[in-house]
């Protein structure tokens, strides 16, 4: 079990090393000038050498690389070529704001697609059931940005105006004392997820409903609540459990576009930002975090696999 | 995922005759359900607008018609968009390049993620592990961040974005054709096959590659319907197909500011999208359990 897990983590950090050397190269070590790339076709051969220096394009690649894990390791990330401001200064209320969105969107959306799995399989094959059913299917092919549009047209621009189609939040101000501008990109987020979520809850407690410990407990007369809530949901979860964390990690990815759509002031909205700007130092550091996340959660499911699977806890391996 | 849906030792006796009949024994299956028919039935109807939109559309999808965002009437069927040009020609026109895009990216990531797939489980050993490790590393990023990164690096073009969409893609099929074809590889007909000497890619295209196929519909079903997702967002957020190409999510970043007063802009494509994405997943899942379906021998 501890050498299975001391595995896991090496392997984590392995490909974590792996991935910047992917994002060290796609932009900067690539043939063409990455000062070029910044500052377009027209610029002058002085600012071009000024940022030549900065960025350090004049040393070899290998020495570029290891400055720059340097600088991400100890947590100095550069400086923005667009906005010439420090890219940690830059980003870090975003992650802040980024992080309270997918925590928001999470703690409503496991219970909530919990409790919707568990409806649907009580009352399999019934209406509720096909209807629900059929639309999570439906809902689980839609591209998050076209729900967040979707959603911008019932609740903020056309059908009605209740809520903000744009997340006006002011730089400096954090996205939890504002609540109701995070309300269309949660509920967007949320969308997302909860059918991958339902559908193997749903399958998962059908099975268990069938067991012969459910049907010994509704024989010894227990309340059907009682039956469903402490004897099936138990057993049921676990897979349940794990897509979430899947889709935790699926989230650190879904607020790019969901961020743009709404204008939210995230990481997200400012990787396309910086995209479109050809601001390197930027994407570089959003992509890094980005794949951190994304990494780091991925284990945590695996782990959290392990420690609920029995068979597996024990295998020795 | 499933587990191969025709046991292959039969395949292995019966030979081509009844290999081609597996595609069909899944595909009817797939036809019986009925959310499978009306997905098919809502992709063909899109993949029909996508082809013949053009065809029918009134005006050029270019042609300046009247003033901007106006509303429909004065010949046009759903007003004109931000610049004047006429919403429902540039909606006909607009499908063709996201279907276009979608299907080159499926094609490019279901045929490298197969090849990686099927050598990765054939093979064994180092290779495997370092096919299945690389593919990690791809897996490391979210497929947009992945995007973006090299949107970064060579600027928007569609030839780089269908290639980019297919490579990112292809490491997630290759670990469900990998995960289905170990079920084969230690088979009698594969060490029959070798035995008599057949070429390597000769047991990989026709004696694995048979009896992956039900994983492979699904998976194909499955990378379509998240291609036309990621084409569409990233043709959406300006880093796929330049303006003023007539295409769907260029379209919804066009007119997405002028909503209030000029819907159908987005409206249209914002559906267009939506009915295509849902009903390759219809015909996805009917794929699936159709699969599982043949699996249990029912």
């Amino acid at each position: 079990m501890t050498r299975f897990l001391i595995r896991r983590i090496l392997l984590g950090l392995l490909t974590l090393l792996l991935v910047s050397i992917v994002v060290f190269a796609a932009t900067q070590a690539l043939p063409g000038n990455a000062a070029r790339a910044i500052l377009g076709r027209d610029a002058t051969p002085a600012r071009l050498a000024a940022l030549t220096q900065q960025l350090h394009l004049n040393r070899s690649v290998f020495s570029q690389y290891f400055h720059w894990l340097g600088g991400i390791v100890t947590g100095s990330l550069g400086t923005s070529a667009a906005t010439e401001q420090p890219v940690s200064s830059l980003i870090g209320g975003r992650i802040a704001n980024s992080a309270f969105l997918v925590f928001v969107s999470a703690i409503i959306a496991i219970p909530l697609s919990i409790s919707l799995g568990v409806w649907m399989a009580v009352r399999r094959d019934k209406p509720a059931d096909h209807i629900l059913s059929t639309s999570s299917l439906a809902l689980a092919a839609l591209p998050d940005f076209v729900i967040g549009i979707g959603l911008a047209l019932l609740f903020a621009t056309n059908v009605s105006h209740i809520l903000p189609a744009v997340s006006l939040i002011p730089p400096g101000e954090h996205a939890w004392n504002v609540p109701k501008e995070v309300i269309l990109p949660a509920a967007t987020l949320i969308i997302a997820v909860t059918p991958y979520i339902s559908r193997i809850m749903r399958a998962s407690m059908v099975e268990v409903l069938e067991s012969d410990y459910v049907t010994m407990a509704r024989l010894k007369g227990l309340p059907n609540r009682t039956v469903i809530w402490r004897h099936a949901v138990p057993n049921a979860i676990v897979p349940a459990i794990q897509v979430s964390a899947l889709q935790l990690a699926y989230m650190a990815g879904g607020v790019v576009l969901v961020e743009f759509v709404f204008s939210f002031p995230g990481v997200g909205a400012q990787l396309v930002d910086s995209v479109g700007n050809r601001d390197i130092p930027v994407v570089q550091a959003l992509a890094i975090i980005i794949a951190a996340v994304y990494v780091v959660v991925n284990l945590l499911a695996d782990l959290l696999t392990i420690l609920v699977t029995p068979r597996l806890r024990t295998a020795g391996r | 995922m499933s587990t191969p849906a025709i046991t292959a030792d039969e395949v292995a006796v019966a030979g081509p005759a009844i290999r081609q009949r597996q595609w069909m024994v899944l595909i009817r299956a797939t036809m019986h359900q009925w959310r499978a028919r009306i997905g098919l039935g809502i992709f063909l109807l899109m993949v029909a607008i996508a082809l013949f939109g053009p065809l029918i559309a009134p005006h050029s999808p270019d042609a300046f018609v009247g003033a901007p965002n106006s509303p429909a009437g004065n010949g046009t069927l759903f007003g004109t968009d931000s610049l004047g040009r006429d919403v429902w020609s540039r909606f006909l026109h607009g499908g063709l390049s996201v279907l276009g895009m979608s299907l080159g990216a499926t094609v490019i990531g279901v045929g490298l993620g197969l090849v990686v797939g099927l050598t990765a489980a054939y093979i064994g050993g180092i290779t495997d592990e370092v096919l299945m490790r690389i593919s990690d590393v791809f897996m490391a990023f979210p497929q947009i961040v992945l995007a973006l990164l090299l949107v970064t690096a060579f600027g928007p073009s569609v030839p780089l974005i269908i290639l980019i969409v297919g490579i990112s893609t292809a490491p997630r099929v290759a670990r469900v054709i990998r995960g289905a074809a170990l079920q084969v590889v230690e088979r009698d007909f594969v060490k029959a096959a070798e035995a008599v000497g057949e070429k390597r890619t000769r047991i990989l295209f026709g004696e694995l590659l048979p009896n992956v196929t039900s994983p492979l519909l699904v998976e194909v079903g499955l990378r379509l319907t998240y291609s036309i997702g990621l084409i569409a967002a990233l043709n959406f957020i300006g880093d796929g197909i330049q303006p003023p190409a007539a295409d769907w999510g260029v379209m919804i970043n066009e007119n997405r500011l002028a909503v209030s007063v000029q819907p159908w802009g987005v409206v249209l494509p914002i559906l267009a999208i939506a009915l295509l994405t849902i009903g390759t997943n219809l015909l996805t899942d009917g794929f699936a359990r159709a699969a599982i379906g043949i699996d249990r021998g029912e």
